[in-house]
C-alpha cells in the first residue's frame, strides 16, 4: 500500500497528525505533508474527513470502519462446560474493551449451551449472544463458520478474539476469509495502540526466534487467535451484570456435507498441562527415562504435573503430550520448575505465562538461569530428591 | 484422481540465529528446506493416488524463483508435476493473499479431487493458508489429519485435536491439512532425482497466467501488516543459588512459602 495526500483536498486541519503513530506528517503552509518517517501503515487514512489521504490499495469502496465497535470473544465450549481459553479471552478482552471504552460481548455457539451464558458474564462479558442449534453439536467447521460469520456481521465488533485451540485455528481462518479481513495467528500479546486505537497483535515467528507485532488497519473486524494458557482470566464474580440475547442464523444444507462419524476421547493418563498449577519439567539433563522418576516424585510432592523439553521427548524418555514450548503446550502454572533444561527460546516461549520459575542446572550460564526467579546451580540428581524431601517436610510442618 | 499439494520453501528455523547487536534475524547461510509437514502432505497424496489406482499429484508453491528447488525435490519424491507461482506482484502476501493466489492457480488446473496442505509452515506457524484456501474454493476441510483413506468416493479422515480423535467423512473435492504423525515421507531415489530434472513437467506461472486481480494478491491484497519485529524480551534475572545443595533447597522452599506459592 502506498499513502499519498492530495494537496487540493487538504484543508490543513491537522487531524491526521494526531493519529500518526510514526510522527510522519508535518503541517507546512497549512498542508499536511508526509515526511521520511512514513511507513505507509495507513493509520491516517480514515482520520481525514476531507478524503485527502489516499491509499493506493485500490480495493474499491473502502469499508466504513466507524460502523464497527466493541470487543467480542468466541466462547469455545468443551463437553458441557466452557473451554479454559474462553475465560482467558474474556480476561484479555475486558482489558481491551476498557481501554477502548466499549463493551465486551461473548459469542456462545452450540446446542443446549444457554446455561453457560451466566458463566461468561461472571468472567467479564457485558453481553452474551447465544446461537443455539442442534446442528452446532458436535463441532463441525462449516456450520460454525456460517454461524460465527453471521453473528459478527450482525453485531459488527471492531475486535474479535478466538482461542488458538484446535477448534479456533480450524474455524477462524475461514471466518476471516468470509469477512475478507485480516487474521493474526496464535497471539501471545494484545494491546491497543495509543492514538490510532488499533489492535496491536504480538506473536512469535520463526520458531520463537523473533516476535512480530501485526496490525490490521483498513479492515474490520480486527481478528486474532490467541494462544491458550497465556492470558489471565478474571476471577469469577457472580455479581457482575450482563445481558443475554439470542441470535438467529441461517445454516445451509451445503454446510452439513461433512459427517462426524465418531469422536474418540484419548483415554487413560491424559495430561492437561495447560490447566496445571504446578509443573515440574525435565530436559536432556535428566539423562534418561529412569531419571524422570525423580522428576515425577518431585511433581507428586508438590501435587503437580510432569512436563518436558523437546529434547527429552525426542529422546523417547517421555511422551509427546508432556512437551512444553513452541511446538508443545503453552503453560501458565503458578510454579514451574525446570530441571536439566537449557532454556532454548522455543522452550521459554511456552512458559511465558508462568508466575514463578525455578531452574535447576549445572551450568550457571544456561539461558534458563536468566529466565528464572530462583536459579539453583547444581546437579539435578542431587537437588531434585533433596527438594522433594524438603517440600514433604515443610508440608508436614504446615499441617502440624 | 487429481491431488494438489501446496508446499512452501522455508528457512530451517533450527538454524535461525539472532544478531545480538541489532536484534534482527540472521538469515545468511541458513539453509532453505521444504516445510517439514509439507513432505508429509506429499507422502499422503502419493499413497492415496496409489490407493485410487492412479491419477496425478501436482505440487504448487508460491515463492521466489529459488523455490524451484523445493518443488524439484518433491518431484524427486514422486510428485508428477510442479507449478511455481512466481511474480513480484505476489511479494509481501499475508495468509489471505497467499491463499487467494493459490486458489486462482488451483482453478487453472481444472477438475481436482483433493488438496493436501501441511498443518503449518515453520516460518510463520500460522496454519491459516489451508483453511483460507478451502474457503476461497468453497470446499469442505479437515485440519490436523493423522490418517486419510478413500472410502466409496468420499474420504475418511482422523483429526487429532485436544486429546480427541474425530473421525470425519467428507465428500470430494475437499481440503485436508496433514500432521507429521500421519506418515513417514519417502526418501527420493536416484531415478526419481533424474526424472525430477529431465522428464517431469515444471512450469512457472505469473499473476496474469492465473487470472488473479492484482489488488487481491501480495502486499496490496494483505489486510494485515507487520508493524515491528523484535527479539523476545528476557524474563528478569532472579536469585541465583550456588554452593551447598541442601542450603539452596531450604532457601528455595522458604522463598516459595513467603510468596505464598506453597
Ligand atoms: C521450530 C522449533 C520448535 C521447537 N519447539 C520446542 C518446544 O516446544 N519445546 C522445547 O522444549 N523445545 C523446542 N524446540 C527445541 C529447542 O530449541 C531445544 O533444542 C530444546 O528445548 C532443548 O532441550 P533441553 O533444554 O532439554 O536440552 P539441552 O539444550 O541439551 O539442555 C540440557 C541442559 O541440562 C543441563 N544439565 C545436564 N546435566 C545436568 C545435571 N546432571 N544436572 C543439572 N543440569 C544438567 C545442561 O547444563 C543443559 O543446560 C524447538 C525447536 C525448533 C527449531
Ligand atoms: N507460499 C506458499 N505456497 C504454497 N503453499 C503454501 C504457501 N504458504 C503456505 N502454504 C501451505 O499452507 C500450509 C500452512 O501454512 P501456514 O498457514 O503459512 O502455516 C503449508 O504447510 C503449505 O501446505
Amino acid at each position: 500500500m502506498a499513502i499519498s495526500i492530495d494537496k487540493n483536498l487538504c484543508v490543513g486541519c491537522g487531524a491526521c497528525l494526531k493519529v500518526c503513530p510514526y510522527d510522519a506528517i508535518d503541517l507546512i503552509d497549512r498542508k499536511a505533508i508526509l515526511n521520511d518517517s512514513c511507513v505507509h501503515c495507513g493509520a491516517c487514512v480514515d482520520s481525514c474527513k476531507f478524503k485527502a489521504i489516499l491509499s493506493q490499495a485500490g480495493e474499491g469502496p473502502r469499508k466504513d470502519l466507524s460502523e464497527y465497535a466493541g470487543v467480542a470473544v468466541f466462547a469455545e465450549t468443551r463437553g458441557q462446560g466452557l473451554a479454559k481459553v474462553a475465560t482467558e479471552l474474556l480476561g484479555c478482552g475486558r482489558a481491551l474493551a476498557d481501554t477502548r471504552k466499549v463493551g465486551l460481548t461473548a459469542f456462545l455457539l452450540g446446542h443446549r449451551i444457554q446455561g453457560l451464558a451466566k458463566d461468561l458474564i461472571a468472567h467479564g462479558a457485558d453481553r452474551v449472544v447465544v446461537v443455539d442449534d442442534p446442528r452446532l453439536a458436535p463441532f463441525r467447521t462449516a456450520p460454525f463458520a456460517r454461524a460465527l460469520t453471521s453473528v459478527i456481521q450482525q453485531q459488527k465488533p471492531e475486535i474479535v478474539l478466538i482461542g488458538a485451540s484446535g477448534i479456533g485455528r480450524d474455524l477462524a481462518p475461514r471466518v476471516a476469509n468470509r469477512l475478507k479481513t485480516g487474521l493474526t495467528a496464535d497471539c501471545t500479546g494484545l494491546a491497543i495502540e495509543e492514538g490510532s486505537g488499533l489492535l496491536l497483535q504480538t506473536r512469535p515467528a520463526f520458531g520463537g526466534n523473533v516476535m512480530a507485532t501485526i496490525v490490521c488497519p483498513h479492515h474490520r473486524p480486527q481478528m486474532s487467535t490467541v494462544r491458550p494458557g497465556v492470558m489471565k482470566p478474571l476471577p469469577r464474580d457472580d455479581h457482575r451484570q450482563g445481558t443475554i440475547t439470542e441470535a438467529k442464523v441461517t445454516i445451509k444444507e451445503t454446510d452439513l456435507r461433512t459427517v462426524v462419524r465418531e469422536v474418540v476421547r484419548l483415554a487413560g493418563k491424559k495430561v492437561d498441562l495447560s490447566e496445571a498449577t504446578v509443573i515440574v519439567s525435565g530436559g536432556r539433563g535428566v539423562g534418561g527415562a529412569k531419571g524422570f522418576e525423580g522428576i515425577r516424585d518431585l511433581a507428586e510432592a508438590l501435587g503437580g504435573q510432569v512436563g518436558a523439553s523437546r529434547a527429552a521427548v525426542e529422546s523417547g524418555w517421555i511422551e509427546h503430550d508432556h512437551q512444553v514450548g513452541q511446538t508443545g503446550k503453552s503453560v501458565s502454572p503458578r510454579l514451574y520448575i525446570a530441571c536439566g533444561i537449557s532454556g532454548a527460546i522455543q522452550h521459554l516461549a511456552g512458559i511465558a505465562g508462568a508466575d514463578f520459575v525455578v531452574a535447576v542446572n549445572r551450568d550457571a550460564q544456561a539461558p534458563i538461569m536468566k529466565a528464572a526467579d530462583v536459579a539453583i546451580v547444581g546437579d539435578l540428581h542431587q537437588v531434585v530428591p533433596l527438594l522433594a524431601a524438603e517440600i514433604r517436610r515443610a508440608r508436614k510442618e504446615n499441617a502440624a | 484422481m487429481l491431488i494438489i499439494v501446496p508446499i512452501k520453501q522455508v528457512p530451517d528455523t533450527n538454524d535461525v540465529r539472532i544478531d545480538p547487536e541489532t536484534g534482527t534475524l540472521i538469515r545468511e547461510g541458513v539453509p532453505s528446506i521444504v516445510n517439514p509437514e509439507d513432505r508429509h502432505a506429499v507422502e499422503m497424496a502419493l499413497v492415496l493416488k496409489d490407493q485410487a489406482g492412479g491419477g496425478k499429484v501436482v505440487v504448487v508453491s508460491m515463492g521466489p524463483p529459488q523455490a524451484e528447488i523445493a518443488l524439484r525435490e518433491m518431484l524427486a519424491m514422486g510428485a508428477d508435476e510442479a507449478i511455481l507461482l512466481s511474480d513480484r506482484a505476489f511479494a509481501g502476501a499475508d495468509t489471505l493473499a497467499t491463499a487467494c493466489a493459490l486458489a486462482h492457480a488451483v482453478r487453472q488446473l481444472g477438475q481436482y479431487d483433493l488438496i493436501i496442505c501441511g498443518r503449518q509452515a515453520i516460518d510463520g506457524d500460522t496454519a491459516q493458508v489451508g483453511p483460507q484456501l478451502a474457503e476461497f474454493l468453497q470446499i469442505p476441510q479437515a485440519t490436523y489429519a493423522q490418517d486419510l483413506r478413500l472410502e466409496g468416493g468420499k474420504i475418511r479422515v482422523e483429526r487429532a485435536v485436544e486429546g480427541e480423535v474425530q473421525v470425519l467423512e467428507l465428500p470430494l473435492p475437499a481440503l485436508v491439512t496433514c500432521l507429521k504423525e500421519a506418515n513417514k515421507p519417502r526418501i527420493p531415489t536416484l531415478k526419481g532425482c533424474i526424472g525430477a530434472f529431465r522428464e517431469k513437467p515444471f512450469q512457472v506461472w505469473n499473476a496474469s497466467r492465473i487470472k488473479v486481480p492484482l489488488e487481491q494478491i501480495g502486499l496490496k491484497g494483505s489486510p494485515t501488516q507487520v508493524r515491528r519485529t523484535f527479539t523476545p524480551p528476557p524474563r528478569g534475572q532472579g536469585i541465583v543459588l550456588t554452593g551447598d545443595p541442601q542450603q539452596a533447597v531450604q532457601t528455595l522452599v522458604q522463598t516459595l512459602r513467603e510468596k505464598g506459592i506453597m
